[in-house]
């Protein structure tokens, strides 16, 4: 799957996140590990509250202030960037790793010019003058499809499309030249047509400039658009890791299995969507054992009480299920009777 | 886009009878930029959000609209469920023109589901006061029976009797979108107007509601407009799909056909950017994005046809004509507003104008300014920079 000259760019390892809240502690993020390596694109796919979001945000230090991460290393090139402090994780953000918002239109600034804003980076970073930096931010714009650059670096936030300022966004990631860009579902707030644009000049980037991406969604095919691995989260836990391909595909977690059948697939109209049960676990007090326990098809006694780390499984994929099998099985059955 | 002379709109019931509801010529428009600039110019300038829609609905149908943001669909809505005047065009109901001032049966008769139901609920009533008020106004059941009739709802749309005594905020977003279902469903509609109702859900519950829709739908013979930008959803739900673009159909056809054959540009775009669950990242040969650029402003439409400053067949003709919804050979109900949706038009094809953009690095000269628009020509490929 990954080439022997790939070295994992950002590893993060055993990350837990938590939340004092006023009804006690969440484990929003509970042991996450995760590789990317150069030019890879990973997607980290799960619903609302699964922990998906902090786990970025843990990554690039923008926790919000109840949020603390108890324990965990997250290494960029070698160095724990959980154990450096705030003046040397600004040296770090926007050179070495920058982040794409959902939002564009609250994530940039409505009072200065687009341009100014891309240039910013460059100012700060790489000392650039004025002049350089504006021309660097000129090309970024144009690299990222822009039309009329020259004109469109005076223009303001508001002036711009939805897809526009998302690119303006892309930009601004990529001023510093990263290694890594979070993306925090950049597409989600866009149009269908416009999302197949953003989502092309990303794996545009990903191919020719070798940066890498962490890509957060709750859209499973979107993933499949972009990225060549991918890790499902839930309840604070990464249950399923692989290719995207046979994850997606052939997943080997009943939870992966729900999101694919619940969502109605273009491809395939199936007879009726089978919805996953019951709703997402606390995480003050997550069930026992398997956190999807209370909501899966197949749950057997074992699955109550035994913790579920991921486990490897032949063809460097991992999942978090004791009986991944019994979702073959299913699986079987719906590929016969579709 | 009033058309003389009788078309068909392709919406007859299975039975062969006129269509439940049928929309004619309808147009909404807002006002925009300042009042006050306005009346010392003396001259207010218009969004023409629908702009000439014509549509029928047949009884018991499910028909989807789709199209993306600023096309349109949920002002259709608003203007089909009363809640907002249309400027022009008349709304049908089986025959009966609808007055603009319509009575509480007429009313009653579309009722609609919002987007999102975090909203659309009122945060101090509890669903049991809420329902009986609607029933109270509209004297659906005798008072006395209100209560056993909200429960049975209730029950119907999957939430126990209890649900009677709770407030909204009691409610996960799929259950609120329950009650917001029971909410519309307790009047009796004979249409039920759907905007957006799973898109503020998330994917494991929008099964459960898209499920419950299909069931009722089935159960009670209710006819149903969903409105949606998720063509998915549109297939695994409807009967049949309107694609809308800036304020105009530019698509009907029965849903098979049009995911197996759309006939209009924007339409074939529109399937191509779906992500695809057994899809991969693009590669060094990626054939660029299925539809260029970002629609043109409302504001300053594009003469001629809407889609040709996005369009990778436009032509000459495409700027000289307005293309009208036409059908292709044989009653197939398959609509499209292309000069050359059913390759019936003989113009000669000049090569698709997205190639001129591709040569150099001057990207943005390849605009060209013949026409008012502002966005056009955006993204084909992106200039090598060498780095």
């Amino acid at each position: 799957m990954t080439g022997p000259l790939d070295s994992p760019v950002l590893q993060v390892r055993d990350l837990h996140v938590q939340i004092a809240a006023r009804h006690g502690t969440v484990r929003a993020v509970d042991g996450v590990s995760l590789e990317v390596n150069k030019g890879e694109a990973v997607g980290l796919v799960g619903e609302s509250g699964s922990g998906k979001s902090m786990t970025l945000r843990a990554i690039l230090g923008v926790l919000p202030p109840e949020a603390k991460i108890t324990s965990g290393e997250i290494l960029l090139d070698g160095v724990d960037l959980v154990k450096l402090p705030n003046h040397a994780l600004n040296e770090i953000r926007g050179p070495k790793i920058s982040m794409i918002f959902q939002e564009p239109m609250s994530a940039l600034n409505p009072v200065m010019r687009v341009g100014y804003q891309i240039a910013e980076g460059p100012r700060v970073h790489r000392g650039y003058s004025k002049a350089k930096a504006a021309e660097r931010a000129i090309e970024l714009m144009r690299r990222v499809g822009i039309p009329d650059p020259e004109r469109r670096f005076r223009a303001y936030p508001h002036e711009f499309s939805g897809g526009m300022r998302q690119r303006v966004m892309i930009a601004i990631a990529l001023s510093c030249d990263p290694e890594i860009i979070l993306c925090d579902e950049p597409t989600t707030a866009l149009d269908v047509t416009i999302q197949d644009q953003i989502l092309r000049l990303l794996a545009e980037l990903c191919r020719d400039s070798g940066v890498s991406l962490i890509f957060v969604t709750h859209d499973l095919p979107v993933v499949a658009q972009l990225c060549q691995r991918v890790a499902v989260m839930y309840g604070g836990e990464l249950v399923e890791t692989g290719a995207v391909h046979e994850v997606l595909l052939d997943p080997r977690h009943p939870y992966t299995l729900g999101l694919v059948r619940s969502a109605p697939d273009v491809e395939h109209v199936r007879e009726s969507l089978v919805p996953i049960p019951g709703s997402p676990p606390s995480l003050v007090s997550p069930p026992s054992g398997c956190r999807f326990h209370p909501r899966c098809a197949f749950v057997e006694e074992d699955c109550r009480v035994q913790p579920t780390p991921l486990r490897q499984l032949p063809g460097n994929r991992a999942t978090a299920c004791l009986h991944y099998e019994r979702t073959e099985e299913a699986l079987a059955a719906d590929r016969i009777a579709p | 886009m009033t058309n003389g002379g009788p078309t068909s709109h392709a919406a007859t019931s299975q039975d062969g009878t006129s269509p439940l509801l049928s929309v004619d010529g309808m147009a909404v428009s807002f006002a925009v930029g300042s009042r006050l600039a306005a009346r010392i110019k003396n001259e207010q300038r218009f969004l023409h959000a629908v702009d000439g829609v014509d549509l029928d609905i047949a009884k018991g149908e499910a028909l989807a609209l789709v199209g993306e943001s600023g096309s349109g669909k949920s002002t259709f809505a608003l203007a089909l469920a009363g809640l907002r005047q249309p400027d022009r065009g008349e709304i049908k109901f089986s025959g009966r023109t609808l007055p603009r001032n319509r009575s509480s049966a007429d009313q009653r008769r579309i009722q609609m589901v919002f987007q999102d139901p975090y909203s659309s609920l009122n945060p101090r009533l509890t669903v049991g006061s809420m329902l009986r008020e609607l029933i109270r106004v509209h004297h659906i059941v005798p008072p006395g029976q209100a209560d056993e009739y909200c429960k049975e709802m209730l029950t119907l749309v999957g939430l126990g009797p209890d649900a009677m005594k709770a407030f909204p905020r009691q409610f996960s977003g799929g259950q609120r979108q329950r009650v917001a279902i029971a909410r519309a469903l307790v009047l009796r509609p004979d249409v039920l107007v759907a905007d957006e109702p799973v898109s503020a859900l998330d994917v494991s519950v929008q099964a459960t509601v898209l499920n419950l829709l299909g069931d009722l739908r089935r159960e009670l013979g209710l006819t149903l407009l969903l409105i949606s930008h998720n063509l998915a959803v549109v297939r695994h739900l409807c009967d049949r799909v309107a694609v809308m673009y800036l304020g105009r159909i530019v698509e009907v056809a029965p849903t098979e056909q049009l995911f197996s054959d759309p006939r209009h540009p924007y339409t074939k775009g529109l399937l191509a950017a779906i992500p695809k669950l057994a899809a991969s990242p693009p590669g060094p040969d990626d054939q660029g994005p299925a539809v260029v650029g970002d629609p043109p402003s409302p504001l300053r439409l594009p003469v001629g046809c809407r889609f040709r400053t996005r369009c990778p067949i436009a032509q000459p003709i495409c700027e000289e004509q307005d293309p009208m919804l036409t059908t292709g050979a044989g009653d197939t109900g398959h609509e499209a507003a292309c000069h050359f949706a059913f390759g019936g038009y003989s113009h000669p094809l000049r090569p698709p104008p997205t190639t001129q953009g591709n040569s150099g690095a001057g990207a943005g000269a390849g605009v060209t300014d013949s026409a008012p628009l502002t966005d056009a020509a955006g993204a084909t490929s992106f200039p090598q920079q060498g780095d």
